[in-house]
């Protein structure tokens, strides 16, 4: 098959997980409230100082992105598992890896969808200032990237295994460590200043690793999709 | 009758074996499954594949569809290598399995559709239609698959193969849920197949119903196969063993 009969492919995966999505909205609704949830209590936690919460809020941010999106990719498969799908899936002709292509579009769009909403809740609860630069959303953007990228592609291995709610995170976590970091620090250089160094050299980083992340798991996808 | 005026190409088929297996062996953890499958399907053929509960018959469609790969062993499909062609042989089989596959919060019309695109083909709206009348789901379209009972649901992966119909048809449990009319519209399916040049392997505990349709039988016992009738003194083939019949059937088995 030519490269845009893949592309469609992986185009008509996205549609039937998003439109999916839409009719049910089951997901979308249990994602959002568990994510505003952990910020609420976040900010409980850390207590009335708004400098504290302004300084802690990179963090709690990312990592609520994090367990949001465990949730999500979760489900992502859980569907695909249902009545026997994914079977059916690997037997079409065509490149397999339009099904990661097509699951990672779903789950990206899925997951700047929650965060649209997610952070002027965190706005108002940390007391940030998201509106004095773009550069906020471009390191949300690109640490959302790195991360849906290695959740698609950890989630389908941990699909076919019985534990796989706890498997993911398992897989996942201790592989996100720098991406989270450059994340975190990249977003704390822009909303609150950073002595670790300006926010540029961590994007930079961020860029690197979402490249690294793509091309990896774009190659080995095939590997961990067969039973 | 179904319409098979969709097929393209079948006529076409190649004069090689459309299944080909030599010494396929699967294991699970450490169970031997299938323990050294070599057999040879002709195109033309429509062969039942017979067995116990857990004898390796659904373990061995997977492996023929590249769902699963074989532990030992080699096979070639059409010609195309089981291993380093899953691609080619994929193009050319179709499977309805246990599961049908289908996405319950999208409808008949959409499931087929997203199959349609899958296969890399354009979603032909009057194509869509036309397979969902042929299997008597076509007041169904716009009905999300959730509703469906599970005969339904069965129609509806028939349809899809409908669409697409493959040169080697594989076919797991094709009866189950299906009523009288379903099992016609199952065995129409597969003598269009083998009359355009195709091959069908049906693996069935219900032989009666297939009987209209397969030109010989394959065992799998022990996890190897055997080929033509079964042993008369089997303790799974009694007296009242649709395979008796089969005997008498002209141009049963072979």
């Amino acid at each position: 098959m030519s490269l845009s009969s893949e592309f469609a492919r992986a185009r008509a995966i996205a549609w039937k997980d998003l439109t999916a999505e839409r009719r049910t909205k089951a997901n979308f609704n249990a994602v959002l409230f568990f994510t505003a949830l952990i910020l609420l209590l976040f900010g409980f936690a850390l207590g009335p100082d708004q400098q504290a919460l302004r300084e802690a809020a990179a963090g709690v941010l990312w990592l609520t992105v994090l367990f949001g999106g465990v949730l999500s990719f979760n489900r992502s498969y859980e569907m695909e598992l249902e009545g026997g799908a994914l079977e059916a899936l690997l037997l079409y002709p065509g490149d397999r890896r339009a099904l990661f292509v097509g699951k990672l579009i779903a789950n990206l769009a899925f997951l700047v969808l929650i965060e649209v909403i997610l952070v002027p809740v965190a706005a108002i609860l940390y007391d940030l200032p998201l509106l004095s630069g773009g550069g906020f959303f471009g390191v949300l953007l690109l640490g959302t990237i790195g991360f849906v990228t290695l959740g698609t592609f950890y989630a389908a291995m941990a699909s076919r295994v019985r534990a796989r709610e706890v498997l993911l995170p398992l897989l996942l976590f201790p592989m996100l460590v720098p991406l989270l970091l450059s994340a975190v620090e990249a977003t704390k250089s822009l909303l609150v200043g950073n002595l670790m160094g300006d926010a540029s050299s961590w994007v930079r980083l961020l860029v690197v690793f979402d490249v690294i992340f793509l091309v990896a798991t774009f190659f080995a996808f095939e590997y961990v999709i067969e039973e | 009758m179904v319409d098979l005026s969709l097929a393209r190409g079948l006529d076409q088929a190649p004069a090689v074996p459309a299944v080909e297996l030599q010494g396929i062996a699967r294991r699970f953890a450490r169970r031997w499954v299938l323990r050294g499958i070599s057999i040879r399907v002709q195109p033309g053929e429509a062969v039942g594949l017979m067995g116990r509960n857990g004898s390796g018959k659904t373990t061995l469609l997977r492996i023929i569809s590249t769902a699963l790969s074989a532990t030992r062993g080699t096979g070639r499909i059409y010609g195309h290598d089981l291993l380093n062609d899953g691609a080619g042989v994929r193009e050319l089989v179709g499977v309805l399995g246990h599961a049908a596959g289908l996405y319950e919060d999208l409808t008949a019309m959409e499931n087929l559709r997203f199959a349609l695109r899958m296969a890399g083909r354009v979603a032909d709206r009057d194509q869509i239609r036309q397979a969902l009348v042929t299997v008597r789901l076509g007041h169904e379209e716009n009905e999300r698959v959730r509703n469906f009972s599970a005969g339904m649901r069965r129609r509806l992966g028939l349809a899809r193969l409908l669409m697409r119909p493959p040169q080697l048809l594989l076919l797991d449990e094709p009866y189950a849920a299906f009523d009288a009319d379903g099992v016609d519209l199952v065995n129409d399916f597969v003598r269009e197949t083998v009359r355009a040049g195709g091959a069908a392997l049906i693996s069935t505990h219900d032989l009666a119903r297939a009987l209209p349709v397969v030109t010989r039988v394959i065992r799998i016992v022990d996890g190897v196969a055997v080929d033509g009738p079964p042993p008369v003194a089997d303790g799974e083939d009694d007296e009242a063993s649709p395979l008796r019949d089969l005997r008498t059937v002209e141009g049963g088995l072979r």
